[in-house]
C-alpha cells in the first residue's frame, strides 16, 4: 500500500460522520470502513489480497474481468470487489473454495479466448495474466481454445498492438480517455467478436486522435500492447505503483 | 481493418458542407432536436441508417464532430448494435430464420449452402451488390420451418436447393426481365 493511500484513508476516516462508518468482516477480520470505498480498496488497505485484472488505480473501475469476485454471506451471487460498496455488517470471504473455483474458471476462459503462448510473448515473465494464472495454480485449461488468428498492427513507429494477447480489460481505453483525454481506443463489435480498435477501426498510425504518449502500452496488463523492438520477455511495463497481482 | 482510403478532409470543411446537405436533413434534424448532446448518438445513428441504408465512415466522422464524441466511441456503438450496418445493403435481402424451430428443421444447412455458393456469411453482401444475407431469431412463422424472408415475402419449407435457386434468380435478374 502506498503512503498516499494510507494518508487518504486516515483523512477520510477523520472527516467522516460516525453514522457514515460501516463495520464489516473480511476473511474473519473485523473492520470499519467508509461506505464510499469499495470492498477492494478496503481489503487492500488492510493487507488482504484480492486478485484483479481490469482494475487499475487512477482510472475508473470497470468490472469487466470478474477476477476480483468475492463471496458475501447472504448474497446469492458473487460480487466484484472493485465495484461493490460495503453495507453495514456484511461478512465477506475472498478465499472460499467457491470463490477460488470461479476465479480459476474465469482466468481459464480468458486464456482460452485468444492465443496466450507465453513462451513467445514479449511480456513473458512480466505479464499480469500469467502471474494471475500461476498464483491460482492453473496448470492446464479445461476449455477448448479458440485460437483466433487476428492481424497484428505494427503500423505505429513506436508501439505494437497484438490483439491475440488481449483480454479486453479496457484499461487502454480508459487510460487513454480519462488520463490522456484522447479516447483513441474503444471496444468494437460485441460478444466473442469484441476487439479493441483505434478511431474508426484504423491502423494505429492513422488514428488522428493518438498523441503517441504510450500510456495505453504501460497500462495494458498483457503483451497486447507493447513497445516496438522488444524480444520475448523484454517488455516491462512502467507503473507508478507496482501492481500487487 | 481497413486502411483509410478516403482522405481525412478537415473535419470543419466537411462538416460545414454536410450541415446544408439535403441528404443529411434527418440526421441534422435529430442532432438539432437533441441540442447536439453526446447522448443523442444512438438516435443520430438511427437517422443515418434510415437515410442511407448504412453508416459510412464519413457519416461517423461527421456525427463524431457534431456531437463532440470520440471517433472510436461512435464506431464502437455503431458496431455493437446489429441494427446498424456499415456496408451498403445489397439490392435483394434474404433473412434466414435461425430460431429454434427453423434451426431444428435445418436452417444451418441452408446457411452453409449459401455461404459455399455465394461466399457470403450472415451480415454480408455479395461482391456484385445483389444479395445481402441476414439472420433472424424466429419470424413468428414456425409452422413453415425452415423459413426465410426474401425481400418482403416470407417463404417456408425451404431446402438448400430452392433457396439457392431463388438467390441465383436474383443474381441472374430473372424477375427484372
Ligand atoms: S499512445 Fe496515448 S494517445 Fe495514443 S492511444 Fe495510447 S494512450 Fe491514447
Ligand atoms: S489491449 Fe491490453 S489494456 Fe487494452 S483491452 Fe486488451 S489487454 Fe486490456
Ligand atoms: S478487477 Fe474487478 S472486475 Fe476486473
Ligand atoms: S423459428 Fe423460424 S419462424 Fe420461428
Amino acid at each position: 500500500m502506498t503512503d498516499h493511500r494510507l494518508q487518504n484513508s486516515v483523512r477520510q476516516r477523520h472527516s467522516l460522520h460516525p453514522e457514515d462508518i460501516v463495520t464489516l468482516v473480511i476473511d474473519g477480520q473485523q473492520l470499519t470502513a467508509d461506505p464510499n470505498d469499495t470492498l477492494l480498496t478496503i481489503a487492500q488497505a488492510h493487507n488482504i489480497h484480492i486478485p484483479t485484472l481490469c482494475f487499475l488505480e487512477g482510472i475508473s473501475a470497470y468490472g469487466g474481468c470478474r477476477v476480483c469476485l468475492v463471496e458475501v454471506e447472504g448474497y446469492g451471487k458473487l460480487v466484484p470487489a472493485c465495484l461493490t460498496h460495503p453495507a453495514e455488517g456484511i461478512i465477506v470471504r475472498t478465499q472460499s473454495p467457491r470463490v477460488i473455483e470461479y476465479r480459476k474458471k474465469i482466468v481459464e476462459l480468458l486464456l482460452s479466448e485468444r492465443n496466450h503462448i507465453c513462451s513467445v510473448c514479449v511480456t513473458n515473465g512480466h505479464c499480469e495474466l500469467q502471474q494471475l494464472a500461476s498464483t491460482l495454480g492453473i496448470t492446464h485449461i479445461r476449455y477448448p481454445g479458440l485460437f483466433p488468428s487476428l492481424a497484428i498492427d505494427a503500423s505505429n513507429t513506436r508501439f505494437i498492438h497484438d490483439p491475440n494477447r488481449c483480454v479486453l480489460c479496457s484499461r487502454c481505453v480508459r487510460v487513454c480517455a480519462e488520463i490522456e483525454g484522447a479516447h483513441t481506443w474503444d471496444i468494437i463489435h460485441r460478444g466473442i467478436k469484441s476487439r479493441v480498435s483505434a478511431d474508426l477501426n484504423q491502423p494505429w498510425k492513422e488514428a488522428v486522435t493518438c498523441t503517441g504518449c504510450g500510456k495505453c502500452v504501460q497500462a495494458c496488463p498483457t503483451g497486447a500492447l507493447s513497445e516496438q523492438g522488444k524480444a520475448v520477455g523484454e517488455m516491462l511495463k512502467k507503473r507508478y505503483t507496482e501492481s500487487t497481482t | 481493418m481497413q486502411t483509410n482510403a478516403e482522405a481525412v478532409d478537415t473535419p470543419l470543411d466537411s462538416a460545414l458542407s454536410k450541415t446544408k446537405d439535403p441528404q443529411y436533413r434527418m440526421v441534422n434534424r435529430i442532432m438539432c432536436l437533441h441540442n447536439y448532446q453526446p447522448d443523442a448518438l444512438i438516435e443520430t445513428l438511427h437517422a443515418a441508417q434510415d437515410s442511407f441504408g448504412c453508416i459510412t465512415l464519413e457519416t461517423m466522422r461527421y456525427i463524431s464532430h457534431m456531437l463532440h464524441l470520440p471517433l472510436s466511441r461512435v464506431y464502437a456503438v455503431a458496431t455493437f448494435y446489429h441494427y446498424f450496418t456499415l456496408k451498403p445493403p445489397g439490392k435483394h435481402r434474404c433473412v434466414l430464420c435461425m430460431g429454434t424451430a427453423c434451426y431444428i428443421a435445418g436452417a444451418e444447412s441452408i446457411e452453409k449452402a449459401i455461404t459455399e455458393k455465394h461466399h457470403i456469411s450472415p451480415g454480408e453482401t455479395t461482391s456484385d451488390g445483389e444479395i445481402s444475407l441476414l439472420t433472424a431469431r424466429c419470424l413468428g412463422s414456425c409452422g413453415l420451418a425452415p423459413a426465410a424472408i426474401f425481400d418482403d415475402k416470407v417463404m417456408g419449407q425451404l431446402t438448400p436447393k430452392n433457396v439457392l435457386k431463388q438467390l441465383q434468380d436474383w443474381r441472374d435478374h430473372v424477375a427484372d426481365t
